[in-house]
Order: C-alpha cells, then structure tokens, then sequence
C-alpha cells in the first residue's frame, strides 16, 4: 500500500504537520518567528557541509540547526548587534555560504528546488519512519518539557523562583526546532519549514480557549492544510510544498472570517 | 538549585526581625550578598554586603530609590540570580510563591485566570475558587487575563502565588498601575495572607506612605543596606532622611489615621476587618 507514492507524501505532510503545530505555537508565543526562520535557513549550509563530510544529510542539517541556534543566543547577550539585525545576517549568511559551497561541490548533484521548496512526492519509506519514529519522540519530549517550557514563556523569573528550570526546557526546546527542520525539511523545503510552524498556530489562536487546546487545534489544522495542499497540488499540478503553504493560509484567512462573527469585540487589555 | 544557595538545616532565629517575640523560623536568610554586573575590570557592584533575614510571619519591605538594587536583591533572593558574593540561604523545603513586577502575557497565548493558577505547579479546581475568591475575584476565573483591569490583574498574580501555600510570598511591587485606594486595598491584603498562611512577605515598593504601616521590618536599600527595623525607626533614621529628603520622614503620620471602612478592587467600599490598623509593628 505504501508503494503509492502520493500515498507516502499524505503520510508525510500529515505527520510532519502533526509536530509542527504544537512547536509553532511555542514560536507564536515567543515572537521567535524569525529565529526559526534562521536556524531552517541554515539547514543548506547543513546540507553541504553533510555532503563534504561524507556525512547523513538529515544529521548534517540538524548540527548545524543547533549550532546556529546556540550561536545566536550567545551573541545576543554580547549586545554587539541588535537581535533582529543579528538575525538577518546569520540566516543570510548561512543560506548563502550553503549555496556556495555547493557550487563549489560540482561532483554533487543536489536538487536545490527541492530542498528549498521541497520534494514530498520523493519521500520513501525511510523518510516516513523518520518522521513518525522521529515526531513521537519530539512530541514526548515537548510533554516533558511543556510546563517549564510554557511559565518560561509567561514569565522566567516567576518560573524559575517557583523552582522550576525553565531555562534548560528553552535549550531542550531549540532541540527540538532544529529536529523538526531537519525532518520537515524534505515536505515543505527549507524556505517554507516556518510557513507550516506558525500559520497553523496563528490560525489555531482564535479557536482555543487555553494552550493546551491551541497545540491540539494547530496540529489538526495543519495536517488539514497538508491534505488540502497535496490534493490541490495532484489536481492542478502545482509544486507540493509551495501548495501546503497556500492551503495553510487559507485555513487562516478562513479562521479569521469564522471568528469575526463570534466575537464581537476582540480582547485588550494591559498585557 | 544554583550553587550559591545553601541550605541550612535547622536554622538560627533572625534576631532583628520580630525583636522580643519569641525566635520564628527564618525562611530566607542573605549574608554579606554582592552582585556585580559588566566585564572583568570595569565591573559594578549592583549591591553589596547586604544583610537580611524574613522569618516565618513577618513582612519585611525593601524601599529605596530607583536603580539602587532592589529588584536585583530580590532575583538573588529567590535563586534566579546566582550571587558574585556571599550566600543566600533558604530554610530545607522552603516553598516560595512569586509576584512578578512586571509579567506580560503575549496576545496570541489564550490564557484564562483559571489556567494561569496551575502555571508552575497542578492545583485542584477547589483550591483554585478558595484562592480566587481570597483576593476577591472568584468571578473571573473564566476571563483571559488580557482583558483584566491592572487591580484585577495584580489579584490574579497574587492568587496564583498564594495557591501554592507558599512559605515565603515575594512581591516585586506588587503596587504598580494600581490607584491610590487599590494600593491599600492590595496591602491589606498582602497583611490578610500573612497572617492566615503564617507565611513570611518580602516586597519591594517604591512607596513610603503605605509601607510604613502595613510593614514589620523595613530595610532601606541604596545598593548596600542603609538603615533596617521597625517603620518607626527607620523613619527616624538619619540615613533614611538623606535618602528621601525630610517630607519622607511624614509618611508614617500620614497612614496613621483611621478609617473605617476600604475600598475593593473595584472600588467598592467595604467594612473594614478587626484586625489593627495603622500600626506597623506586631508583637
């Protein structure tokens, strides 16, 4: 049955969207959108040097994540750059200097397409247990971490004063982002990995009541976005990854419309 | 636990804290504590051999001018902030519960009163309603904290810390965007909790005129410890006159009259308690 191959990439979008729902929503709350986007930018520099080392692409790509991600914490304290300029140059730099690294790699044959926009209709069977073997494991450690994880998010001081480590959940946490890059990296491609982390959390906002139900909600309506894409993609005949993100969007703009009519005064307050 | 933080077993009486009272537990003891900020060399004693000690059921307040450490004090305090100097010693097991100065809750976090309760640790829904309707706002246990008024707000963050039933209840001024009435609605309420927890207070607030009296021990901070003990003395205190100025040495007058009645979160006036009002130390 698995030898369908638009049956393999269901699984896989679905799967990988399954993951990416719950951990957006950790990037939503923490306006870490942007720091994402760098360490999923920084998964082509992973590629090549992988590809130089002789080594596994996906452990390639998830080294560098991390590396990329501790890198940008450190120098954020040293307050020589702003963050947000910090930012821009690391995720740049790390797609550029992947580019070019492969360039210089002629004996190399990589489908830059599909690794930036991704190639979900070339996942195997491999693939696929890497993303549900790979994806419960990230989601038990999510559990594991989730309450520190998420009064870090509200307040740090409050959180570690009450004896709590929410420290040590923040690096456990940038672990998991850069496993999930390194696995999504294949369905959605490496410029469209934070597409699937944040649209469905975003859209989720308006329909959950507490966090918990806002992870469970934006994994269902990113697995929804997957098929929606897929299918969309097979009829039209439009790349697979680009048409998730699309679907994605149109599962937010449907969520803002199907709340406007409930509420009628959105919440403020001090905050 | 950071390396800083010791525990001692079985530990001594502070002394100044309830003077002649019979020896309470102390909770939370720092010696001779300093913390520096900036680079090897050009670095800066944020404070320094500082000195103080809660004990179980007493207030204590740190005042002091702006910049002069007091929030930095208390992050140490509480084991957020490793200290450069000295050490910071909390009683075995002590359970503390947090007020924040300061918490902003992002928009697209949904995030009732109800579920904020169970934030750091799991509470039953009965223990939840007791500790909301303790500080007056059983009502809104169902509204996202986003949309609360700053009284309302400053309620929550204090009944989420009080549903621990903690030891040691730590107010980073608890006071701000609350109005004047609200203030003293806040620290009678503050004093409420003391004294059915019998738990220890360390806040921090920036004013006088209020603290004097809802307080056991004041210590006035200006990065090292400038004068400590009662409202009274401290009041009378040289050093706490050059800090604030003259005008500062009437705030405990102007608290000590009496009303008999206060004002809720929402401005509601309610009787007052029994309890002694305007005296600001207990036996």
């Amino acid at each position: 049955m698995l030898d369908d191959f638009f049956l393999r990439a269901l699984l896989a979008g679905v799967g990988v969207a399954l993951i990416a729902g719950p951990l957006g929503c950790f990037i939503v709350w923490r306006r870490l959108a942007y720091f994402g986007d760098t360490m999923a930018h920084s998964a082509l520099l992973g590629i090549a040097l992988a590809a130089l080392l002789d080594l596994n692409l996906i452990l390639g790509v998830f080294v560098v994540a991390v590396g990329v991600a501790f890198a940008l914490t450190l120098l954020s304290r040293s307050e020589i750059v702003p963050t947000d300029s910090l930012l821009g140059i690391l995720s740049h730099s790390t797609l550029a200097l992947g580019l070019v690294l492969i360039a210089f790699m002629t004996w190399l044959r990589v489908d830059l397409t599909g690794l930036l926009f991704g190639d979900i209709l070339a996942v195997s069977r491999l693939d696929l247990a890497l993303i549900y073997g790979g994806g419960l494991a990230v989601i038990a450690a999510l559990i594991a971490i989730w309450r520190p994880l998420l009064a870090g998010t509200v307040n740090l001081e409050l959180a570690a004063a009450e004896g709590l480590a929410p420290e040590r959940a923040r690096l456990i946490f940038m672990l998991l982002m850069a496993a999930v890059i390194a696995t999504a990296m294949k369905v959605v491609g490496i410029l469209l990995i934070t597409a699937l982390l944040i649209i469905p959390a975003a859209a989720a906002r308006r329909f959950a009541a507490t966090p918990e139900a806002m992870a469970v909600i934006a994994a269902g309506l990113g697995a929804l976005a997957a098929l929606l894409g897929l299918f969309g993609s097979l009829q039209f005949d439009t790349p697979s990854g680009p048409s998730i993100v699309v679907a994605a969007l149109a599962v937010f703009l449907f969520s803002l419309a199907a709340t406007r009519f409930r509420r009628t005064a959105p919440a403020t307050g001090p905050g | 636990m950071t390396p800083g933080l010791a525990m001692a077993p079985g530990h001594a009486p502070a002394p100044q804290a309830t003077g002649e009272a019979e020896p309470a537990e102390s909770l939370l003891t720092l010696e001779g504590l300093g913390i520096r900020r900036g680079t090897p060399g050009r670095e800066r004693w944020l404070i320094q051999n500082v000195d103080l000690s809660v004990a179980r059921g007493e207030i204590v307040t740190l005042i002091g001018p702006n910049g002069a450490g007091k929030s930095t004090l208390v992050r140490a305090a509480v084991g957020v902030m490793r200290p450069d100097r000295g050490r910071v010693i909390h009683a075995p097991g002590l359970r503390i519960g947090y007020v924040p100065q300061r918490l902003s809750v992002d928009r697209t976090l949904p995030l009732t009163v109800r579920r904020f309760m169970t934030l750091t640790e799991r509470h039953t829904p009965a223990d939840i309603d007791r500790a909301l309707g303790e500080v007056g706002i059983a009502d809104l246990a169902g509204q996202e904290l986003q949309t609360l008024s700053g009284g309302e707000f400053q309620r929550a963050l204090i009944a989420r810390a009080l549903v621990r039933r903690p030891d040691l209840l730590v107010l980073d001024e608890p006071v701000q965007g609350v109005d004047f009435s609200g203030e003293i609605a806040l620290y009678d309420l503050i004093r409420e909790i003391r004294d059915r927890l019998n738990c220890g207070v360390l806040l921090i607030s920036h004013d006088l005129h209020i603290v004097m009296a809802a307080t056991d021990t004041v210590v006035c901070l200006n990065h090292h410890v400038c004068c400590s003990g009662t409202p009274r003395a401290v009041a009378e205190s040289p050093a706490y006159r050059q800090l604030f100025g003259p005008r500062a040495a009437q705030a405990l007058a102007v608290y000590q009259h009496h009303h008999d009645h206060t004002h809720d979160h929402e401005g509601r006036v309610v009787p007052l308690s029994p309890s002694p009002e305007g005296e600001g130390e207990r036996g």
